[in-house]
């Protein structure tokens, strides 16, 4: 006997058949399975935000879902963003060189991705405390509020 | 434009590092179809079917591809330094391609590690800035050679401009490109001298060139070993052994064979692996696995505690004598006959590296071999480590170097337990594997900054200056431990622990520093700033103590104690600027400042905390002001944003991050009881980068000593209470309140 299940979840916009245990996490499917490898495992119990997708549009810890809830759901991941790095966050990002190592980031861009889609201009306490969830170990803390007022201002500019 | 090469004769040691087997050591070749595949950010990088030169290759359409020797941990050393070579060879950036280079000590080695190829101390710019100038210098003098023979003009009528050869006179010019198609590359490298670096004329150095790694970083596609797939590829996961020694000795893996997708049990020297065809079948098994372990373990009974006792003990008797690691003059002699003696004893908790990748690699063993994908610190140990375990030459080793998702020291020893691990799966499976460490893994299995009681003695004299200093450092080993080969040639020596009891630009005529490491069994490793990170906290609160007791402002008491030299002198302009930007004179209601100050290397450093303090103990650091010389910065923008996160580092490590042994093995496990800082716990950070004509040094983490050193004197200063441990826990703080018998207003 077989102890999986098969779920349909739209990844970044394209319907996907998954077939797995069903306690897997959500990031082990995208990670592993879809080979959507820009979402990382940072800790596996919801306490650094290296996994960080938009579950139905929300910001949410990918690690922290099982396959079985998931079922018929939407993700975008940081793949799924923009399709050519294009996003107003991806722009702001390298405008202010953010990244070291790098790992934490698309987690950190997705969650910020989060806070504008609610909060147009946050101001710099909103951003602080709407990113505290998610852990940067090279401490880029200082240029991610700053990538994330940039890019608040200049899609504010556009739009 | 640059002006023509001197023809003059360089050193000998330099020009052996260029030259190497192969005459030379640059390339042309024509078109550049392949080269996208050699590019960092892919798993072909170095290994391709393009036959790239050692270090540069100038290709007919203009391309100039250039090793990058180092490891990129975030640190920007995979940009900075290709750039120095090109900057020498006026190559024009847009058209360079980096490459990183193949494991290769002898080629690719830095020299400030006796041409290991290991990217650590923050020496990567430092320990080849010198080399890849006299290298860049000797490819643009090839090109420029070319050029002037091809319009039979002298070469001293030829100048560079960036990608180009121009002759002012007549007005032509040639691509590096278009040269490429008839250059003729001279056997013997050509005696070429760079202009000083206090002269030089930069066009990239300096300039703040975008970083070539940020771009795959920010969409998701930046390559970490831990995205490495390959056909066929099944998952590992392993219980390691509670502490270093332990053996499995009885396996129950009844339950663990039973979880779906769970294919293979494997008993190793250190553990039990297991093998399946997924990741959350492997971790699930690795849980279910029983395990009784062997007795023999150094570290069993071991803990925090009884570390401290043993420590300080030792600390405090003199007949115990240590290996000298700095003498001058003689200090116990001198401290004997002092005026006023004062004494302090520091303390430091263990600490844990937590890059946010966890340890994994990837690892394919067949009939040909073995080839790995790993993120390492040093791309030759890893070879040399992986042969080791599977008993096989080094030739058989194909090696990938992927991104790290953090370095910090923990991906640098030379047994690279983490790698050895894939390699060791993949031979029981007979497939590939990659081998991940959960986050509990990483805490359970960490390698740890060593456990430190230091004590200072000091000897000042009736001008109240001090003319004395006797440091004597108890930690745990680790040089021994973590890199055994080079422990061999260091006679006793262990840098990682003694760094930074140096004083370098201190006027102190008589001082010792003894280091007394044990071997207590508990895991160790270098960890960001090394012993400097715990060595500096004890002497900066020292400087201060003493400062108090001679009733002197902490500023004015360390300007005071300076030498004439001319470090010394940029350690004044450091200090001085810190406490102009802090507004040191000010006093802020319900707040402390306190200072710090640090050559690093020789990087000179000060910084300012402001602090409060909350009634449950806890310390809150608002502003942290920075001033940071690191000589010639080779990327400006950089050195500052290693400063931010070398200062966020440092808070974590003066606050709240702390392992704790208990019974041999670790307590902690993941990022809920291991603090680390959030985005919430930033206080306002102001850096000032001073620029000066000096040969560059690190900038990685340097200021990471800084900050613990600088909250505990500021904390002094708010409540007349004195931290002499890391890190300032709130009880710590409160129950040093409370012995002074001093409240908070």
């Amino acid at each position: 006997m077989s102890n999986t299940i098969s779920v349909t979840l739209t990844v970044n916009g394209k319907r996907q058949s998954i077939t797995a245990a069903p306690d897997t996490p959500l990031l082990w499917v995208l990670r592993e399975q879809l080979k959507l490898t820009g979402t990382k495992f940072g800790c596996g119990v919801g306490q650094c935000g290296a996994c960080t997708v938009h579950l139905n549009g929300e910001p949410t810890q990918s690690c922290l879902h099982a396959l079985k809830d998931v079922d018929g759901k939407q993700v975008t991941t940081i793949e799924g963003l923009s399709p050519d790095t294009s996003h107003p966050l991806q722009k702001a990002w390298l405008a202010e060189q953010v990244p070291q190592c790098g790992y934490c980031q698309s987690g950190q861009i997705m969650r910020a991705a989060g806070l504008l889609k609610q909060n147009a201009r946050p101001t710099r306490d909103e951003i602080i405390h709407y990113m505290s969830p998610n852990i940067c170990r090279c401490g880029t803390y200082v240029r991610i509020a700053r990538a994330i007022e940039r890019a608040a201002r200049e899609s504010g500019a556009q739009s | 434009m640059k002006n023509v090469i001197a023809k003059k004769p360089v050193n000998a040691g330099r020009r052996r590092f260029m030259v190497g087997a192969a005459g030379l050591t640059f390339a042309v070749a024509a078109g550049a179809p392949a080269l996208q595949q050699l590019l960092v950010g892919t798993a072909e990088a170095a290994t391709g079917s393009v036959k790239l030169n050692h270090w540069v290759t100038v290709f007919t359409d203009g391309t100039v591809a250039i090793m990058s020797p180092a490891a990129e941990m975030g640190q920007g050393s995979l940009t900075a330094l290709p750039l120095i070579v090109a900057d020498e060879m006026d190559a024009d950036w847009a058209k360079v391609r980096i490459v990183a280079a193949p494991p290769d000590d002898k080629l690719y080695g830095n020299p400030a590690f006796r041409y290991l190829q290991y990217t650590a101390g923050s020496a990567t710019v430092t320990g080849y800035f010198n080399n890849l100038r006299q290298f860049g210098a000797q490819v643009r003098y090839v090109l420029l050679d070319n050029a002037a023979q091809h319009w039979s003009v002298p070469l001293a009528e030829v100048v560079s401009e960036p990608g180009f050869a121009v002759h002012p006179k007549s007005g032509r010019r040639l691509s590096y490109g278009e040269i490429a198609a008839f250059a003729k590359i001279p056997a013997q490298a050509p005696d070429v001298v760079v202009t000083p670096v206090d002269k030089a004329q930069f066009r990239l150095i300096g300039k703040d060139v975008p970083r070539v790694d940020v771009a795959g970083k920010v969409n998701g596609s930046a390559q970490y070993s831990i995205d490495v797939q390959v056909p066929g590829m099944v998952y590992g996961a392993i219980l390691r052994e509670p502490m270093e020694g332990a053996a499995p000795e009885n396996i129950d893996d009844r339950e663990a064979l039973a979880i779906d997708g769970v294919l293979q049990v494997v008993r190793l020297k250190y553990g039990v692996g297991v093998i399946a065809q997924n990741p959350w079948a492997a971790f699930k098994a690795k849980k279910a696995l029983k395990v009784g372990w062997s007795a023999q373990a150094t570290g069993r009974g071991f803990s925090n505690d009884k570390g401290y006792a043993q420590f300080a003990a030792i600390a405090g008797d003199a007949n115990i004598k240590g290996v000298a690691w700095e003498t001058a003059g003689d200090a116990p002699a001198t401290i004997g006959k002092a005026v006023t003696v004062v004494e302090g004893e520091y303390r430091a908790d263990y600490a844990y590296h937590a890059q946010m990748e966890p340890l994994n690699s990837v690892a394919a063993v067949s009939a040909a071999g073995c080839e790995i994908w790993c993120g390492t610190q040093s791309q030759t140990v890893a070879v040399t480590a992986v042969a080791q375990a599977l008993g096989l030459p080094e030739t058989k080793i194909k090696f990938n170097g992927m991104l790290l998702g953090g370095g910090f020291g923990r991906r640098g020893n030379r047994d690279v337990e983490f790698i050895v691990d894939s390699a060791l799966l993949s031979k029981a499976a007979g497939k590939p594997v990659k081998v991940m460490w959960t986050r509990e893994d990483d805490v359970h299995n960490g390698r740890f900054r060593p456990l430190y009681v230091n004590r200072i003695r000091a000897g000042i004299d009736d001008k109240g200056r001090i003319t004395a200093w006797h440091h004597r450092v108890v930690s745990g080993r680790v040089l021994a431990f973590m890199d055994p080969v080079r422990y061999k040639t260091a006679q006793g020596r262990d840098n990682i622990a003694m760094r930074g009891t140096e004083l370098p630009t201190y006027d102190i005529p008589h001082r010792l520093a003894e280091g007394l490491q044990q071997d207590t069994g508990i895991r160790t490793a270098p960890l960001r700033a090394i012993g400097v990170g715990q060595n500096s906290f004890a002497n900066e609160v020292f400087m201060d103590e003493v400062a108090a007791k001679l009733g002197v402002d902490p500023v004015e008491f360390r300007i005071r104690q300076l030498a004439g030299t001319p470090l010394a002198r940029r350690a004044k302009h450091a200090i001085e600027e810190v406490a102009r930007m802090a507004d040191w004179g000010r006093k802020r209601q319900g707040r402390g400042l306190g200072l710090a100050y640090l050559d690093y290397s020789g990087t000179q450093m000060a910084g300012v905390a402001e602090v409060s303090l909350a009634r449950d103990g806890r310390i809150r650091v608002h502003d942290f002001w920075c001033v940071i010389d690191a000589g010639i910065a080779v990327q400006p923008d950089n050195i500052v944003a290693q400063t931010q996160s070398s200062i966020v580092y440092g808070l974590g490590l003066a606050l709240t991050e702390r392992i704790d042994i208990v019974d041999g093995a670790v307590k902690q496990s993941n990022f809920y009881d291991y603090h680390v800082p959030r985005m919430s716990d930033i206080p306002n950070i102001h850096i000032k980068l001073v620029q000066t004509r000096n040969h560059p040094t690190g900038a990685g983490q340097m200021a990471t000593p800084l900050v613990p050193s600088a909250i505990a004197n500021a904390l002094f200063q708010l409540t007349g209470v004195r931290l002499r441990q890391q890190p300032l826990l709130p009880e710590r703080v409160l129950h040093a309140m409370a012995e002074a018998g001093v409240s908070l207003a």
